[in-house]
């Protein structure tokens, strides 16, 4: 072959997440979803003080739960991102077991959210009480059903790494769950900054 | 997959997720400390942890998310601005005509 011989083709490929438009797609997705909370949000910002007679925040949020969470939450961002670097570096065990501790964190978070919304119930501040409370159940607990299905697809993701172990298509969903995973969180900073912080301030 | 192509990846090293977690934990817990021990006045509390907020969201996406100019050719980002731009657009929108509406029917003083 001629040395000058020209070449119309990009030789160096440029560097693409396995799963390719996938990836793109599933990102679009989130941002759909940010979207979504942020209507919640708006309607959690009119209606935060429509308290009907009812209970206002500083009398029912308890911000040592709320700090659990966050804490909960926070902690499992880092162990799903140990999660993928120990799936970049071809290690199955590992993928899977920082994906068990994630799963726990995220399980851990759920539940405090249920004890913590038991209790709310249990003092007469249920959804029906006020636009406030309705709002406030709306978007945590949308945020919480979030937390639901992502704790679901981490079991599912863990099945299938046991019986296909780290190949290309496990890749690409585990890496869309870490987007959705660390999604979720940023939805919580809005959610313990706006929501409960801001709230026990009013 | 490489391990050349690998180095330069679009993902966190061990690094980038620990910098985030640090950086997000002081970010998480001095607003909860202002709030709780009430240290400063209510209103300059206020203004800090939303800014607080806005920094932990922006570290949030750079360390964990890899929301950069690379990814993907630059399309993560575009959607990422135009999401916040929108989010944006919704919330403070809301808040502000449902605001004025609010205070334009306000006059209820006698219940009924």
């Amino acid at each position: 072959m001629a040395a000058e011989a020209p070449s119309f083709y990009v030789l160096e490929e440029e560097h693409h997440e396995p799963g390719g438009a996938t990836l793109l797609g599933f990102w679009i997705y989130l941002m759909s979803d940010a979207l979504i909370f942020a209507t919640l949000f708006a309607t959690y910002g009119v209606l935060s003080s429509a308290y009907a007679g009812g209970p206002s925040p500083r009398e029912i949020f308890e911000l040592p739960l709320v700090a659990l969470n966050t804490g909960l939450l926070l902690v499992s961002s880092i162990t799903y991102g140990f999660a993928m670097i120990a799936m970049h570096d071809g290690k199955l065990r590992g993928t899977q077991a920082w994906l068990v501790v994630t799963g726990l964190l995220g399980i851990g978070f759920v539940g405090v959210e249920l004890y913590e919304f038991g209790n709310l119930i249990a003092e007469g501040a249920t959804p029906q009480t006020s636009a406030f409370l309705s709002a406030f159940f709306t978007l945590v607990a949308t945020h919480g059903l979030h937390v639901t299905f992502g704790i679901i697809w981490i079991g599912v993701m863990l099945v299938q790494l046991n019986q296909r172990g780290l190949i290309g298509e496990n890749e690409r969903r585990l890496t869309c769950l870490s987007m959705f995973w660390h999604f979720l969180d940023v939805v919580w900073i809005g959610v313990f900054t706006f929501v409960y912080l801001l709230g026990v301030l009013r | 997959m490489s391990d050349a192509t690998h180095a330069q990846a679009n993902h966190g090293s061990r690094r980038t997720y620990l910098i985030g977690f640090l950086l997000s934990v002081v970010l998480t817990a001095l607003p909860f400390w202002l709030v709780m021990t009430s240290a400063l006045p209510n209103q300059t509390t206020a203004i800090v942890i939303v800014i607080f907020a806005v920094i932990q969201i922006l570290v949030h996406t750079v360390c964990f998310l890899h929301v950069n100019t690379r990814a993907e050719g630059g399309w993560t980002l575009l959607a990422y601005i135009f999401t916040a731009v929108m989010v944006l657009i919704v919330i403070s929108g809301s808040l502000w005509i449902m605001y004025h509406l609010g205070t334009n029917m306000m006059p209820m003083d006698s219940p009924t």
